[in-house]
């Protein structure tokens, strides 16, 4: 099966907005009235008889129940987008409970993000948010005229209030409920255009700082359902046996101790490995652990060893003669290098690191002849009814897809292989859900993890000192020739998913970006902020090292390379300020990074101090300052740098994946360090909106400048010593110590 | 048949008794709140409170709680109402949720124990649970929050 995210483009068109009246299902709840059910019980989605539009119900007691059409994740995704309606259509946050919307990308699919409901790439505030204002003011024209015709009024003479239309010259006015108990839909739908969005002025909930995200409550008494909660009547348990190295098969299968375990119902082979069914979760570990299976040996991910492979990138990578794909490029870097008085010649490099979501991979499926029903933490609905409708013989339209909550994604629940796997259990037990878990081991060694890249950096100087050039050559396997093939051949084989982030904002007059793919076979994916995550770290260290070079700071040098971008010199400004960036401190050294990918300005600052003996960094706190144009719900945007920023610390001193002859070295939480409470920074962050820009992304934006600041900050620490490959794992430091 | 009590109600299952604690908490007893992280006691999700120590539940078999009092995140308060639950809500301290009952419930064995913790004993307690979305500050200003309001 090749595992291609099927997309499909669909523009919005903001005139022919159509709003389909329809769409009943079957979710679970968060937030308004029904707060203290919610996520225990499955309540009934957008009932009532006053349905506006496909997003939301209006009920007599004043209930406003809206959609939410992206994978809650831990971004708190449901709470901004239905916020974006209740803004327009002026609707009591109160009164608003939350539900998660079908699998259905025609009326729920992201307009900015291929029309599909696949949540990524820092895309669904951004995507959605103008559709989802013009959603709630066309609501609020809808409640209008319902109400006009109650009162015998002209619309004209009625204003809204919080969930409440009143009429200015009588002082009569009815609540939202009223008017869906006794209202009428107007015929034909009043539609909204820009005119009737709110201005920023009048917000009462983009950019407050008070409305509390609608998942918590659930999230702190255990009622929250996860996709691995998921209990259902006649329900049976999965798990999977796969291959030890990618690409491998079952030879023979030796089954005889396995269907013995009591419980055990089916042993199902399966393409890669071989699933259990069972009654019970114990019951399928045991039967697991009993499986007797000789694996081909043919892959050719056996010749895969990380260490190896990342020596021959870095090769390629400096190897000028080998051409790569060019994204788009400005002026002539390679002739400008060429003619430069100092050429500054670098390579960064870094290894695999996995998702480690602290939920595993899970999915549980119930095939009924042609009709597939899936409930999971997917981040992708949309390619999940593709995927199903493939294993299970069928057409992706009966294939409906539950998204549970998700215990973390950061792009690997993007994936199908854990739905592949219900499914292919389900249609062998037809009739009964099957809920397949992973183990931990088969997380970690199943992975699609981050690819193994170096880069290497060209950048000419002129004999003043100016930047004249620069070159950036990214050499890795390519995560789009997987995943989004026709993507990927559109543009030429540039795949812009692995060279995100490389484009940046800083005045050089000539820039050239080239991707050199590497294919040896091993399934790459998206890691939280791909590409971005490594080719910032080469960028602002790179910055930092002309600064050294040029002995000028690193602060004031940015600035000056952002000399026409007012809102980046701001964030830089204020995250020195913060920082106090020009006080020394004993025995610790400040180091600073900035990136304007996803649409925002981020900019942070590490301190950070070192045990030579040991070569362990310590990060010690960092200051954040970020500008996303709008600020939805700052107080969630503080959360998600703090995420970021923890998340990318812990992948820039301790995360690495090793493979050896195709075989994943790590296997759980004991041999994949992932960052601790002790180790963890405090975080300051200074959330700086700019009004009247457009809307950035936020969710993977704090997560690019911590590598960089802490290599910044270790260099400065250090009279100049460069940590150049991610993980700074202690032995690395301890090299560039005594190199 | 193994006895047990589990928020306060008494259970008697006929589970095998090497089944790990955690399975029979969610899978037999469908009290979901408490995770399956990582099945070796590395990552905290899974914690309970047996006889009022915190313990993971994913290494702890269901024989080894016979007779004795097993509470989850369910059973932490009736209402949510546990200092440490209004404090998580104050600090708006969950992202994805998933690690936070067994923080909590890892918090909730300190407080008892000592009321007033320092950020250090909070740190030093708290250094088993891992948080894949690094919430770790404010869960540090949570439990601080709730020691005071408490």
């Amino acid at each position: 099966m090749t595992e291609t995210l099927q997309l499909h483009t669909r523009a919005l068109s903001r005139r022919s907005f159509l709003i389909t009246v329809g769409a009943t299902s079957i979710a679970v709840a968060f937030g308004g009235r029904l707060q203290d059910a919610s996520g225990a019980s499955v309540a009934p989605a957008v009932e009532g008889s006053y349905r506006p539009n496909a997003w939301l119900s209006l009920v007599a007691d004043g209930t406003v129940t809206i959609m939410s059409p992206a994978s809650e994740m831990g971004q708190g995704i449901m709470t901004t987008l239905p916020l974006l309606i209740a803004e327009d259509m002026d609707a009591d946050w109160d009164k608003v409970r939350v539900v998660q919307a079908p699998s259905d990308a025609e009326k729920y699919g992201n307009p900015g993000f291929y029309g599909v409901q696949l949540t990524g790439g820092s895309e669904s505030t951004r995507g959605y948010y103008k559709m989802l204002r013009l959603v709630g003011a066309q609501t609020r024209k809808v409640i209008l005229a319902s109400a006009a015709a109650m009162l015998n009024v002209p619309v004209s003479e009625l204003i809204t209030e919080p969930s409440r239309v009143v009429h200015t010259p009588s002082g009569r006015s009815l609540d939202y409920g009223e008017v869906a108990a006794a209202g009428v839909l107007p015929e034909p739908l009043p539609q909204a255009t820009d005119a009737d969005l709110k201005p920023s002025d009048r917000w009462r909930y983009i950019g407050n700082l008070t409305v509390p995200r609608v998942d918590v409550p659930s999230k702190v008494d255990g009622t929250a359902i996860f996709g691995i909660d998921v209990q259902l009547p006649d329900m049976l348990y999965g798990a999977v046996l796969r291959a030890p190295v990618q690409g491998e098969q079952p030879q023979t299968v030796d089954d005889g101790e396995a269907r013995a375990v009591p419980g055990i119902t089916h042993i199902v082979p399966l393409p890669y490995g071989v699933g259990i069914i069972g009654e019970t979760v114990e019951a399928t570990k045991r039967a697991k652990d009993l499986l007797k299976i000789v694996w081909t040996k043919s892959s050719r991910i056996r010749s895969y060893t990380s260490d190896r492979l990342l020596e021959e990138y870095r090769s390629v990578g400096r190897d000028l003669s080998r051409a790569g794909v060019s994204a788009p490029t400005q002026g002539d870097a390679e002739a400008a290098i060429s003619k430069a008085a100092t050429v500054i010649e670098v390579d960064y490099m870094s290894d695999h690191v996995h998702h480690a979501t602290m939920e595993p991979m899970n999915a549980t499926a119930l095939v009924t002849g042609d009709r597939v029903e899936i409930w999971a933490p997917t981040q992708g609905p949309t390619g999940t009814q593709g995927f199903a409708a493939e294993v299970a013989g069928t057409t992706p339209d009966k294939v409906k897809v539950n998204t549970t909550l998700l215990g973390g994604g950061f792009g690997r629940k993007a994936e199908a292989d854990f739905i592949i796997d219900a499914v292919s259990l389900a249609k062998a037990v037809q009739g009964r859900p099957v809920k397949v878990i992973w183990s931990r081991e088969d997380d970690v060694q199943h992975g699609k993890y981050r690819p193994l890249e170096a880069q290497h950096v060209q950048v000419g100087l002129d004999a003043g000192g100016n930047i004249v050039g620069w070159r950036h050559r990214i050499v890795a396997d390519s995560i789009f020739a997987r995943t989004m093939p026709q993507l990927f051949e559109s543009e030429g084989g540039h795949d812009s998913v692995v060279t995100e982030g490389a484009h940046f904002n800083y005045a050089v007059p000539a820039h050239q970006i080239e991707y050199i793919r590497r294919d040896n076979g091993l399934d790459v994916g998206f890691w939280f902020a791909v590409g971005v995550g490594y080719t910032r770290f080469g960028i602002e260290c790179v910055i930092d090292e002309i600064a050294t070079a040029k002995s000028v700071d690193p602060v004031a040098f940015r600035l000056e390379l952002l000399k026409d971008q007012p809102r980046a010199r701001k964030i830089i400004e204020t995250v020195a300020e913060m920082a106090e960036w020009d006080r020394q401190r004993d025995g610790r050294a400040l180091g600073v990074a900035y990136s304007d990918a996803f649409g925002s300005h981020c900019a942070e600052i590490a301190e950070v101090s070192l045990d030579r003996e040991t070569g362990e960094i310590r990060v010690h706190t960092v200051w954040c300052a970020v500008d996303p144009g709008i600020a939805v719900q700052p107080r969630n945007i503080e959360a998600l740098m703090i995420t970021g920023i923890t998340n990318g610390a812990s992948h820039a001193l301790f995360e690495q994946i090793n493979i050896v002859n195709g075989e994943v070295q790590e296997s759980n939480f004991d041999t994949y360090r992932v960052i601790r409470m002790s180790e963890a920074p405090d975080i300051k962050v200074a959330v700086i909106p700019t009004a009247e820009t457009a809307i950035g992304g936020i969710g993977q934006v704090g997560l690019p400048p911590i590598g960089p600041a802490i290599a910044n900050a270790v260099a400065r620490l250090t009279g100049g010593v460069r940590l150049r490959h991610y993980p700074f794992l202690p032995e690395r430091v301890l090299a560039a110590l005594n190199a | 048949m193994t006895a047990f009590t589990i928020n306060g109600r008494a259970v008697d299952l006929a589970a095998e008794p090497d089944t790990p604690l955690l399975w029979v908490i969610r899978e037999h007893l469908k009290l979901t709140g408490t995770k399956f992280g990582c099945g070796i006691a590395q990552c905290g999700a899974c914690t309970v409170h047996v006889d009022g120590e915190p313990t993971r539940s994913c290494v702890t078999l269901l024989q080894d709680v016979a007779g004795m009092e097993v509470t989850t995140i369910e059973g932490l308060s009736p209402d949510a109402s546990h200092p440490l639950q209004q404090a998580w809500i104050a600090e708006q301290v969950p992202q994805c949720g998933y690690c936070q009952s067994g923080q909590i419930m890892q918090a909730a064995a300190l407080l008892r124990s000592n009321p007033n913790p320092t950020r250090d004993q909070i740190v030093e307690h708290m250094d088993g649970n891992i948080c894949r979305c690094g919430t770790y500050v404010r869960i540090i200003s949570a439990i601080q929050r709730a020691a005071r309001e408490a």
